[in-house]
């Protein structure tokens, strides 16, 4: 404990220069980046003056929570809860948001609270709200860890991804490209970032082929990104079987805490779960009965897990494509 | 045989990837009326008349998985049946989707697959009757992105399985009537427009070609597929068993790779 406060004290003492200096070049940074888009300037630099807000969940341990919406250019992409994990020798980073933009703007926020060396970016999966804001971390030469399956997977998709943030954001997607891994996990995998040990667990597939969570040993907190939706509706681009399967096995780990990859900065664990065990029972056992009757994929969609309907955000954006999705697999049963 | 050739000559002047967006662009004033002309020449095709409709959603819910449905509105009896149905999404890069041959087994000529759809589209099926008249239905469907879109979740899964195949039919099958089954085949349908970002080339096109399925030695339907057709391509068809036989499917693909699988049907008289 002295340690720590020890450590607490002196990060403190050294903040303003610190600050100072990092803002100034995550200014330039991100200006340079969008330097064509005169009529964003303004606005970005609007942005880049709000700090991004940290929230210190555990000891070290701090997240910024995405917004529930979809990517537009004014979020910047940032919709999903990305994290930064701070060692006594090095800084992981769970995920790094939707754009190039915003992972700088993230970067510069753990700037703010460290001068360790940001020696892993670690990618839950390979949707864009995680891993496009990857290149902001370029000028710190880290280990990019994910999951055996994400560079697979980055191959099929990144540039369908490029492509959708380019449409849907424009100017604010300056920057954005797919940075692929460096360091690829199957089964479990321990990284120390000095005192601080971080157990990665990649899981069979579930919300994607390619998910990897993350354990804080020393706080004891899961990060499971996707693998956890809270409130916002979860989207399976997996395996509904095989999601929850995943969650029979996550709900074993001896967690304190969990930091979804949307929905609140952290929840306690493991009651977080209940929710979306919930949602994705109900869908899997409506669309088996369905299956069962005879009923089409389309005649589905019109009934299957409306019962949910009052439950979660975004509802009406991603359920029916869930269902779909959900139907595809379960009529192989 | 004249609509298979037609149909290969509208393959070669629409190839599959590369060119596609070109030929999208190109065709942006209306491509109906080029495919009209390719398809069917000059030959007249009525609408809405009482021979088809179509079924599919204002708005897809997954552009890579689209559920479509062309009813019949006929019943295959020997002087007058539907001997042939394309489906065309007019502004996908290989606008035919899927062609199906009926025979007068088939007890009705209503089929459902599942197509990937690119952009804002007339989705149209059209139907060739024994005696060569032409009967059309179509719909707009709004979807963007299902021919380029990733569509593999489980790429491992994908390969472990190429060219499996399930037919689910009904507890009960009813012999002397339509019985309504439903043909999956396990393939990923490679469109040729998927992207490999690491390589930088585009994934190359892979999809299902053909598919013969026959009940007791006699071809019930069959089907010229295309890149369009989605992941795990499914067909809803109909057959009338008239005595216990073999029902067997056939799929090649364009790699020339043949699967092929077999059930034993054991119907039973109506109750």
């Amino acid at each position: 404990m002295s340690g720590l406060r020890r450590r607490a004290t002196k990060l403190s003492q050294r903040r303003p220069d610190v600050a100072a200096v990092t803002r100034r070049r995550a200014c330039g940074c991100i200006l340079s980046a969008l330097c064509c888009a005169t009529a964003l300037q303004a606005q970005a630099s609007a942005l880049i003056a709000d700090a991004v807000e940290l929230i210190e969940v555990a000891r070290g341990l701090h997240v910024f929570r995405g917004a529930h919406e979809e990517a537009t250019p004014e979020n910047l992409g940032a919709i999903a809860n990305i994290a930064a994990i701070i060692g006594e020798e090095a800084v992981a980073v769970v995920d790094t948001g939707g754009t190039f933009a915003w992972g700088s703007r993230f970067r510069a926020a753990i700037r703010l609270l460290t001068t360790l060396p940001i020696r892993y970016v670690i990618n839950s999966h390979v949707h864009p709200d995680h891993v496009l804001g990857n290149a902001a971390f370029d000028a710190d030469a880290p280990e990019i860890v994910g999951h055996a399956k994400l560079l697979d997977a980055l191959a099929a998709r990144g540039g369908y991804y490029l492509q959708q943030v380019t449409e849907l954001l424009s100017d604010a997607a300056a920057g954005t490209r797919i940075v692929t891994p460096t360091m690829l996990i199957s089964g479990r995998q321990e990284i120390d970032l000095g005192g601080r040990i971080l157990r990665l667990q990649a899981h069979p597939t579930a919300h994607t082929d390619n998910d990897l969570s993350v354990f804080d040993l020393a706080t004891n907190t899961l990060l499971t990104s996707d693998l956890l939706f809270m409130d916002r509706i979860p989207v399976i681009d997996g395996s509904l079987n095989g999601w929850l399967a995943v969650l029979n096995d996550l709900r074993q780990l001896p967690a304190d805490l969990v930091v979804p990859g949307h929905g609140p900065a952290s929840a306690p664990w493991p009651a977080a779960l209940d929710a979306e065990e919930r949602y994705l029972r109900t869908i899997q056992s409506d669309i088996r009965a369905l299956i069962a009757a005879g009923v089409t994929m389309e005649q589905a969609v019109e009934s299957a897990g409306q019962a949910e309907r009052n439950s979660w955000l975004l509802f009406d954006s991603f359920h029916s494509r869930n269902i779909v999705t959900a139907f595809a697999e379960l009529e192989w049963e | 045989m004249i609509t298979r050739r037609r149909f290969c000559q509208v393959g070669s002047l629409l190839p599959l990837a590369g060119s596609a967006f070109a030929a999208r662009a190109q065709d942006a004033k209306d491509p109906a009326l080029d495919l009209k002309e390719a398809l069917f020449g000059d030959r007249p095709i009525s609408e809405n008349d009482g021979i088809i409709l179509l079924e599919a959603p204002k708005r897809a819910h997954d552009a890579a998985i689209v559920p479509i449905t062309v009813q019949a509105q006929i019943p295959q009896s020997p002087d007058r049946f539907i001997r042939t149905v394309h489906l065309v999404i007019d502004r996908n890069p290989a606008p035919v989707a899927a062609v199906f041959h009926f025979s007068v087994e088939s007890g009705t000529a209503t089929i459902s697959t599942r197509v990937r759809v690119d952009t804002y589209t007339s989705v149209r099926a059209i139907a060739e009757l024994n005696d060569g008249s032409l009967h059309m239905a179509v719909q707009f469907v709004k979807a963007a992105g299902g021919c380029s879109a990733p569509a593999l979740k489980d790429k491992e899964k994908a390969f472990a399985t190429l060219g499996k195949m399930m037919l689910k039919q009904p507890e009960r099958i009813i012999l002397n009537q339509r019985n309504k089954v439903q043909l999956l085949v396990s393939h990923p349908n490679f469109s040729g427009l998927q992207f490999d970002q690491i390589s930088r080339n585009y994934i190359p096109a892979h999809f299902i070609r053909d598919v013969t399925v026959r009940y007791g030695g006699r071809t019930i339907m069959t089907v010229e597929g295309n890149i369009s057709l989605s992941e795990d391509p499914s067909f809803h068809f109909s057959y009338v068993p008239t005595a216990e036989a073999e029902m067997s499917v056939e799929v090649v693909d364009s790699d020339g790779l043949k699967f092929s699988q077999a059930w034993l049907v054991s119907p039973s008289p109506s109750l």
